[in-house]
């Protein structure tokens, strides 16, 4: 039996507007298994953004339970959930969000600073990582001199640095053409065959195929929850066998 | 952690270098001006400080009244309404310590081709001891001086240097002093200016009969312009004065409620009320100062808040990353205080100079005492702290969601 990473049911959240509060999730039930690769679809206002900041703990519900690593998120204290962000967590942005005043380096070793951990093995680590996703030679250099999707292996590698158990990723390739995005999603790939679990927002398709399963979100509530067909041996029909 | 978070400061300082300086002007401008009001209040304390102490403990001066002839009164001081009787009767005062009659004038000296004209006071040999006056060289003249008004002078540092130079002892020498000549028995050490910049070291001592017979004459003998009373201590003071008032009343049959012919004045009181005025311009100066030092801060507080402001985004990528609300508190607070302390370590030296170059230009006592650098320091630190809380608080309480999504 598989361990769920993330476990979320009947889960609502209003937006205190001034005409009222406005539901934009609506009794939202889903289960992340351990290793799955998951795609959040969705057209925009459908929630699926404000979902995937509850998964990372930045935002509340209003209602309902989401537990996390076989932790119930809502009671922790505000600490802890920083704690939770650091560790068990790794977040990848559209924006790749490095701070542009420090080095590579510097960048990727950051979340070791809030555990507490000292800058000889900060630095190790994060030297590993930036070798892993391709910039060892650049660990010195800014985020501004490097191309952009060199900046999302630096923030990948943000991610990785204190070993998280999830990542969260938020249109990981939407500032990104098509050939660096598929780089990109290779490296996903890679890192979910490693046992990271991975959930991912897109409203690319053809860049939610790379995932396992594929969850739809519309008005708040989740319409379709799918796995990929994908040519394994097992899946594939004898059919299209004769055509390989 | 720490070290990485004051590292972290130093950068954020870096790399906006022109706004930090101007941030940390104001705390430098402020620390600088505290220091060096400081150092100057400190130093007018000490030079008064330095008078009274030259002047005596406990004093006071029995002055005689004015003469009242026809109901025109003269200048206080010239009636003969004191005398030498009065004095021995003040010793058998209780809580009076010392006596000392002095009757004084002016008077042109004359040693080989030099002439001074000097203060001349005829005295006891008492007044040394109530007026704490040491001497430097030779030995003062006696009671047996006074009985036998013998001509033997105790002179000032500066008659010394004026009249003798630097190479001739002045002991055992004679000087004329109105024509007659005088043996040089001793020379005072030197006590600087009085309160109202008097030179205390121009004078000559010479026992009081001799002042009264030989110098200056005497409309009634035996009268003098003045008696200086030492009281036994501070707390004596007030029984000393009124015994001073009844008894002189009583010698000099004045009756209740008639104006006396003699005044008394609590000389210490007066040079405590100047070392009082000193300290309250030294207060009001360094409160002055505070000022610059409190607009320092808010300055501090002001870029701080743009800073935080500017910075949103990166302190929604920390929060996301793991930093707790603490940490950037911390990192905020930090940069304040960096920011106030380094213009507190310039300010410090800042005006440290300006002690210094004001103790050159206008030859004013300046005093930079270590208590004036720690508390403007300690101050100063407080400030960062203090103006430095409300914006990291800010930043600590931001939403991490609306602050990733900051432009």
């Amino acid at each position: 039996m598989q361990k769920s990473v993330i476990e979320v049911s009947h889960l609502f959240k209003d937006y205190q507007t001034a005409a009222g509060p406005f539901p934009v999730l609506k009794d939202v039930n889903l289960r992340i298994d351990s290793g799955d690769y998951v795609a959040i679809m969705g057209p925009s206002g459908s929630g699926k953004s404000t979902f995937m900041n509850i998964l990372g703990c930045l935002d509340k519900p209003t209602k309902g339970q989401y537990v996390l690593d076989g932790h119930p998120v809502a009671n922790m204290e505000e600490n802890a959930v920083a704690g939770v962000r650091n560790k068990t967590i790794g977040f990848v942005f559209q924006g790749f969000n490095l701070l542009a005043r420090s080095s590579l380096l510097d960048n990727v070793a950051l979340p070791l600073v809030y555990s507490g951990i000292e800058k000889p093995e900060r630095h190790r680590r994060a030297k590993v990582l930036l070798e892993k996703v391709g910039l060892g030679k650049h660990i010195n250099s800014r985020p501004n001199q490097i191309s952009g999707g060199q900046q999302q292996r630096v923030a990948i590698a943000r991610a990785l640095v204190n070993n998280p158990r999830l990542i969260l990723a938020d249109e990981p390739t939407g500032n990104l053409d098509s050939v660096t995005s598929e780089e990109i999603m290779a490296l996903f790939g890679e890192l979910n065959k490693e046992g990271i679990t991975i959930v991912l927002v897109t409203h690319e398709t053809d860049i939610a195929e790379h995932a396992k399963r594929q969850v739809r979100f519309l008005d708040g509530k989740i319409v379709e929850d799918t796995l990929t067909e994908r040519p394994t041996p097992d899946t594939l029909d004898p059919q299209e066998i004769d055509h390989v | 952690m720490f070290s990485a978070m004051l590292g972290e400061a130093w950068h954020a300082m870096g790399a906006n270098r022109l706004r930090t300086f101007l941030t940390m002007l104001g705390m430098v401008i402020g620390v600088g001006a505290v220091v060096l009001m400081m150092a100057i209040g400190q130093g007018a304390e000490a030079s008064v400080k330095r008078s009274i102490n030259a002047m005596g403990s406990n004093l006071f001066v029995v002055l005689s009244g004015p003469p009242n002839m026809g109901g025109a009164r003269s200048a206080t001081g010239n009636a003969p309404s004191l005398n030498v009787k009065d004095a021995n009767a003040i010793v058998d005062l209780s809580g009076v310590l010392g006596v000392a009659p002095v009757t004084m004038g002016k008077a042109q000296i004359v040693f080989g081709s030099n002439n001074w004209n000097t203060d001349i006071i005829g005295t006891t040999p008492s007044y040394l001891d109530v007026r704490s006056w040491d001497l430097t060289d030779g030995y003062a003249f006696s009671d047996s001086d006074i009985r036998s008004a013998t001509r033997v002078a105790l002179i000032g540092k500066t008659v010394a240097d004026n009249i003798f130079g630097e190479d001739i002892d002045p002991v055992g020498k004679t000087i004329r002093i109105k024509q007659s000549p005088f043996v040089v028995l001793g020379v005072l050490s030197s006590k600087g200016q009085t309160l109202d910049g008097r030179d205390q070291d121009d004078t000559i001592i010479v026992p009081l009969t001799t002042a009264q017979r030989k110098l200056f004459g005497n409309q009634l003998p035996g009268s003098v312009r003045q008696i200086i009373v030492q009281a036994e201590s501070d707390k004596a003071m007030v029984m000393v004065e009124e015994g001073l008032n009844s008894l002189l009343n009583q010698r000099h049959n004045i009756r209740e409620g008639a104006d006396s012919d003699f005044s008394v004045r609590n000389l210490t009181a007066i040079a405590n009320s100047a070392a009082e005025t000193t300290r309250t311009m030294s207060l009001l100066l360094g409160a002055i100062a505070s000022v610059s030092l409190l607009v320092g801060g808010i300055g501090i507080m002001n870029i701080m808040l743009v800073s935080v402001t500017e910075r949103t985004r990166e302190i929604g990528i920390r929060m996301a990353i793991g930093a707790r609300q603490r940490d950037i508190l911390m990192q905020f607070l930090l940069e304040a205080i960096v920011i106030s302390i380094v213009g507190c370590l310039i300010g410090i030296a800042i005006g440290v100079a300006g002690a210094l170059l004001v103790s050159t230009f206008t030859q004013a006592e300046v005093i930079v005492s270590s208590n004036s650098v720690i508390i403007a320091f300690s101050v100063a630190a407080s400030i960062g702290v203090f103006f430095g809380f409300y914006p990291a608080k800010k930043a600590a309480m931001l939403n991490p969601i609306e602050a990733l999504r900051y432009q």
